[in-house]
C-alpha cells in the first residue's frame, strides 16, 4: 500500500504522523490524570502505528507512472473493511444495550458497562463508524468513476480515512470513561471535534479537486448528494459544537448555547445529521450503485433535480419537530411541522425515482439479492420518510414523542434504509474493487438479505407496539378523572417488546457477520476477473468510453 | 429552470456555493431570532445559578448518560402536567449549558423531581434501583458512593460557565472547591460561605448520609434535588385556559 505513494507523499505522511504523535504526547503529558491524557495516549499509539506502517514501506521503489492511468482504489478497500468492522462492533453494542433494558442486571457493577455509557458507543459505532466509513469509501469510488478521473494524489484519501477513524476511536473510547458533551449524535468533546474539522476540510478539498479533474462535462447526481453531505455536515458540526473548554488540558467543555437556543441548535444539528449524513450521503450511494447493478439508467433526471434541492432546502427547517409542546416558541414548532410535512414530496420523489429505475429489471431483483437489498432499502426509505412526516404533526407527536415509537422510526430508517443500501452497495462494489468475477458466495448474500430483513421487521414491529402502548398508557384516564397508570406500570408493560427487539437486533447482527465473512472470502477465494475485463474499469480507455451511468431524460 | 441546472451541474464551485446558500436559510430563520426576540425566554431576576456541587452532579448526570432515558421537559399537555407538575418554561434552563431536555422517557421525566423524594430515597435508588422500585430497568449506580468527588478544578468549571454567560461572581469562582465541600458538610466551617454566596435556601446537608467524605453520590443527589427549583417562575405562571393545555 505504501509503495503506491510517491517519495514526496511518503515524506509528507511521515511528517504528519510524527506531528500527530507529538500532539498525542502533549495531550498525554498535559492532561495526565484527566480523560484528555488518556486520549493523548490513544492518539500517540495510533500515530506511532501509522508511522511504523509508513516506515515499513518507506524504501520501496517509486510507483510506476502507469498507475496514473488507473483509479486509486487502495483506500476504498480499507474503508470497506473498516466499515464492516465498525458495523459488527456497533451492532453488537446495539444488541447489548437492547438486552440491558430487558435484563438490567447485566451492568455487573461497572460504570463503563451501564446503559447510559454504552448507548452512544452503539449510536456512534453504527452511524459514524459503519455509516461514515461506508460513505467515505463509496464516495471515493463514485467520484472517480463518474468523473472518469483518478484522485489527484495518494496522500489525502489516506489522511481522510485514517483521520476519520481516529475521530471515531476517540469518540467511542471516551464514552466508556464518561467523556461526552451529551449532545445527541455529537457527543465527542472539543478536541475530537476540532480534529474532525481538519479531516473534513481535507475531505472536501479532495472531493473538489477530483471533480475539477473530471473528464465528464456534467457532475453526476450521486456527487451532488455526496457534496451536500460533506458541506452541510461541516456546517452543522461546527455550529452545534461551539463550546468553551475548562482548560486546554481537560476534556470537559461547556456548550456556548444554553436552554431553548441550545435545544433548537441541537435538533437543527440532530435532524440534519439524519438528513445529510444518513440520507443525502446514502442517496448518493443509491444513485450510483442501484442503476449500476440493475444496468438501467436513472428513471428521471428532472425528478432527481427536484428531489435534491427539495431535500437540501426543506430538511433544514424540520429540526424543531423534535421539540413540540416544549418551551420552544410556538412559531418555531409550527414551522418545523409544516416543513416536515412538505418534506414528504422530495423524499418520495427520490424513492420513486429509485423504484421506477428498476422497471425492466424486476427479474433481476427477484434473482439477485444484492439488487434486492437496494430495492428494499428504497422501499424502507419511502416508509420511514412517510412515518417521519407523520410523526412531525403536533398531535401525533404528543403521543409518540419520548416513546419507543421514535426508536422504532429511527431503526426503520437506520436498518431498513441506511444499512440495507450500504450492504447492497458493498456487495456491488467488492467484486469490482478486488477484481473478482462475483462474490464468493451468492447464497450467503441471500442468507444475509433474509436475516437483515427479518431482523428489521421484528425490531420495528416490536417498537411500534411498545411505543404506542407506552404513549397511550401515559395519557389514559380512568373514570374518576385521574391518570390510570403509574409510570412504572408502563415500564413493566415494555418487557416483552424489549426482548423481541433484542431478538430482532440479534438477527440483524448475524446478517452482517455472514456478510463480513463473505467479503473476506471474496478477497481470498473468489475467482479473479480476467485482465481484459478488469481493463474496462479504468479512467481513460481508448476511444469513446461509455458514460458510467447515464441519466435518462 | 432545468436549463439553469444544466449549467449549474457543470460547475463544481457553483454547485457547492448553491448548496451552502440553500441549506443555510432554514437555520438562519429558525435559530437566529431565538437570540434576539425577548419573549423567547421569560425574565426572572431571582433565578439562581447551580452551586459547584450541583454543577458537578450535573456533569455526572451527563457522563453517565442519564439524559438518554430521562427527559427534563414537561410538555404543555394535560396528562404531563398532572403526572409531573407545571409545564417547563424556557427560563428554567437558561443556565443549562448544554440543555438536558432529553428525547426519550425510558424512565420518568425529572424536570420537577427536586424535593419530591428524600435524599435517602435517592441514595437507595441509585445504589440499587430494584430494591426501591422492583419493576425498574435502571442500572445500579453503586460506584457513585465509592468515588470521592473530584473538586479541585471546579473553579475552572465555573469560570468556563461564566464565559458562556452564567452570572457567577468572582467569589463564587474562587471558592468553588471549598463551597462544594461545604455544601455536603453542614457542620464544617465552609458551610456558611455557601449560604452566603448562593442564598439561604440552598440545600446544605450531607446528601449521601456520610459527612466524612464528599462523594459523586453527594453531587448527583444535590443536583437531582435542585431540579425544577432554580426559579419559582413555573409555579407562579398564570392559570392557562383549556385551549393552551392540549391533548386530552
Amino acid at each position: 500500500m505504501i509503495s503506491q505513494l510517491t517519495k514526496g507523499e511518503r515524506q509528507l505522511a511521515l511528517v504528519i504522523s510524527i506531528a500527530v504523535a507529538f500532539l498525542g504526547l502533549a495531550m498525554a503529558g498535559g492532561g495526565f490524570g484527566n480523560p484528555l491524557g488518556f486520549h493523548g495516549f490513544i492518539v500517540l499509539l495510533f500515530a506511532l502505528g501509522v508511522t511504523f506502517l509508513i516506515l515499513s514501506g518507506y524504501f520501496a521503489p517509486e510507483p510506476s507512472p502507469e498507475r496514473l492511468k488507473r483509479y486509486y482504489d487502495d483506500p476504498i478497500k480499507v474503508g470497506v473493511i473498516l466499515s464492516l468492522i465498525w458495523g459488527v462492533i456497533g451492532m453488537f453494542m446495539g444488541v447489548w444495550v437492547a438486552a440491558l433494558l430487558a435484563w438490567p442486571e447485566m451492568t455487573f457493577d461497572a460504570a463503563w458497562a451501564s446503559f447510559g455509557r454504552l448507548r452512544p458507543v452503539h449510536t456512534t459505532g453504527v452511524i459514524f463508524g459503519f455509516g461514515g466509513n461506508a460513505l467515505i469509501a463509496t464516495s471515493f469510488h463514485v467520484m472517480q468513476r463518474t468523473s472518469r478521473a483518478r484522485m489527484p494524489d495518494q496522500f489525502s484519501p489516506w489522511f481522510v480515512l485514517l483521520g476519520y477513524n481516529l475521530f471515531c476511536l476517540l469518540a467511542v473510547s471516551g464514552y466508556f470513561i464518561g467523556v461526552t458533551q451529551s449532545k445527541e449524535y455529537a457527543e465527542p468533546e472539543w478536541y475530537a471535534d476540532i480534529w474532525l474539522v481538519v479531516v473534513w476540510v481535507t475531505y472536501l478539498v479532495l472531493y473538489m479537486r477530483t471533480l475539477a479533474r473530471r473528464q465528464e462535462p456534467h457532475i453526476y447526481v450521486a456527487n451532488w448528494y455526496y457534496l451536500a453531505f460533506i458541506l452541510v455536515v461541516a456546517m452543522l458540526h461546527i455550529v452545534n459544537n461551539l463550546a468553551i473548554p475548562i482548560s486546554l488540558t481537560a476534556a470537559k467543555s461547556y456548550s456556548a448555547f444554553s436552554g431553548v437556543q441550545d435545544a433548537m441548535t441541537q435538533w437543527w444539528y440532530g435532524h440534519n445529521a439524519v438528513a445529510f449524513f444518513l440520507t443525502a450521503g446514502f442517496l448518493g450511494m443509491m444513485y450510483y450503485y442501484l442503476p449500476k447493478r440493475a444496468e438501467r439508467p436513472i428513471f428521471s433526471y428532472r425528478l432527481s433535480i427536484v428531489s435534491f434541492w427539495g431535500i437540501t432546502f426543506l430538511y433544514m427547517w424540520a429540526g424543531s419537530h423534535h421539540l413540540h409542546y416544549t418551551a420552544l416558541p410556538h412559531w418555531v414548532q409550527t414551522l418545523g411541522m409544516t416543513f416536515s410535512v412538505m418534506l414528504l414530496v422530495p423524499s418520495w420523489a427520490s424513492a420513486a425515482n429509485a423504484l421506477l429505475t428498476l422497471n425492466g429489471a424486476w427479474h433481476k431483483v427477484r434473482d439477485d439479492a444484492t439488487l434486492r437489498f437496494m430495492m428494499v432499502a428504497a422501499v424502507f426509505y419511502g416508509i420511514s420518510t412517510f412515518e417521519g412526516s407523520f410523526l412531525a404533526i403536533r398531535p401525533v407527536n404528543s403521543l409518540s414523542h419520548y416513546t419507543d415509537w421514535t426508536v422504532g422510526h429511527v431503526h426503520a430508517g437506520a436498518l431498513g434504509w441506511v444499512a440495507l443500501i450500504t450492504f447492497g452497495a458493498i456487495y456491488t462494489l467488492a467484486p469490482i474493487l478486488w477484481k473478482r468475477q462475483r462474490m464468493y458466495s451468492p447464497a450467503l448474500v441471500e442468507v444475509h438479505f433474509w436475516l437483515a430483513l427479518a431482523g428489521t421487521l421484528v425490531y420495528v414491529f416490536a417498537m411500534w407496539n411498545s411505543g404506542i402502548i407506552q404513549g397511550l398508557m401515559w395519557r389514559t384516564y380512568n373514570e374518576s378523572g385521574t391518570l390510570a397508570y403509574s409510570f412504572v406500570e408502563s415500564v413493566e408493560a415494555m418487557h416483552p417488546y424489549y426482548i423481541a427487539r433484542t431478538a430482532g437486533g440479534l438477527l440483524f447482527l448475524a446478517g452482517i457477520v455472514v456478510g463480513f465473512y463473505n467479503i473476506l472470502m471474496t478477497i481470498r477465494r473468489a475467482p479473479s476477473l480476467e485482465a481484459s475485463a478488469a481493463k474496462q474499469d479504468e479512467p481513460v480507455t481508448s476511444g469513446a468510453a461509455p458514460s458510467p451511468v447515464s441519466a435518462g431524460e | 429552470m432545468f436549463g439553469l441546472h444544466y449549467n449549474l451541474e457543470r460547475r463544481s464551485i457553483g454547485l457547492a456555493v448553491a448548496i451552502i446558500i440553500v441549506a443555510s436559510i432554514g437555520g438562519l430563520v429558525e435559530i437566529a431570532p431565538l437570540f434576539t426576540i425577548d419573549e423567547t425566554v421569560e425574565e426572572d431576576p431571582d433565578m439562581r445559578v447551580y452551586t459547584p456541587l450541583e454543577l458537578a452532579g450535573r456533569n455526572i448526570y451527563i457522563s453517565e448518560g442519564c439524559y438518554a432515558c430521562h427527559s427534563q421537559m414537561v410538555r404543555t399537555l394535560r396528562d404531563e402536567v398532572e403526572r409531573y407538575g407545571p409545564y417547563s418554561l424556557a427560563v428554567e434552563s437558561q443556565y443549562d449549558h448544554p440543555m438536558l431536555w432529553g428525547s426519550k422517557r425510558t424512565g420518568p421525566d425529572l424536570a420537577r423531581v427536586g424535593g419530591k423524594y428524600s435524599d435517602a430515597w435517592h441514595v437507595a435508588h441509585l445504589e440499587d434501583p430494584r430494591a426501591v422500585v422492583p419493576q425498574s430497568v435502571m442500572p445500579s449506580y453503586s460506584w457513585l458512593s465509592r468515588n470521592e468527588l473530584d473538586r479541585e478544578d471546579l473553579d475552572k468549571h465555573l469560570a468556563a460557565m461564566r464565559k458562556v454567560g452564567v452570572p457567577y461572581s468572582d467569589a463564587m469562582i474562587e471558592n468553588a472547591p471549598e463551597d462544594a465541600y461545604g455544601q455536603a458538610n453542614p457542620d464544617s466551617s465552609r458551610a456558611g460561605g455557601v449560604a452566603e454566596r448562593y442564598g439561604e435556601e440552598t440545600n446544605i446537608r450531607s446528601f449521601d448520609g456520610d459527612p466524612e467524605r464528599v462523594t459523586e453520590m453527594d453531587a448527583l443527589v444535590a443536583y437531582l434535588q435542585i431540579l425544577g427549583r432554580l426559579t419559582d417562575a413555573a409555579e407562579d405562571q398564570p392559570a392557562l385556559d383549556d385551549s393552551e393545555l392540549e391533548g386530552e
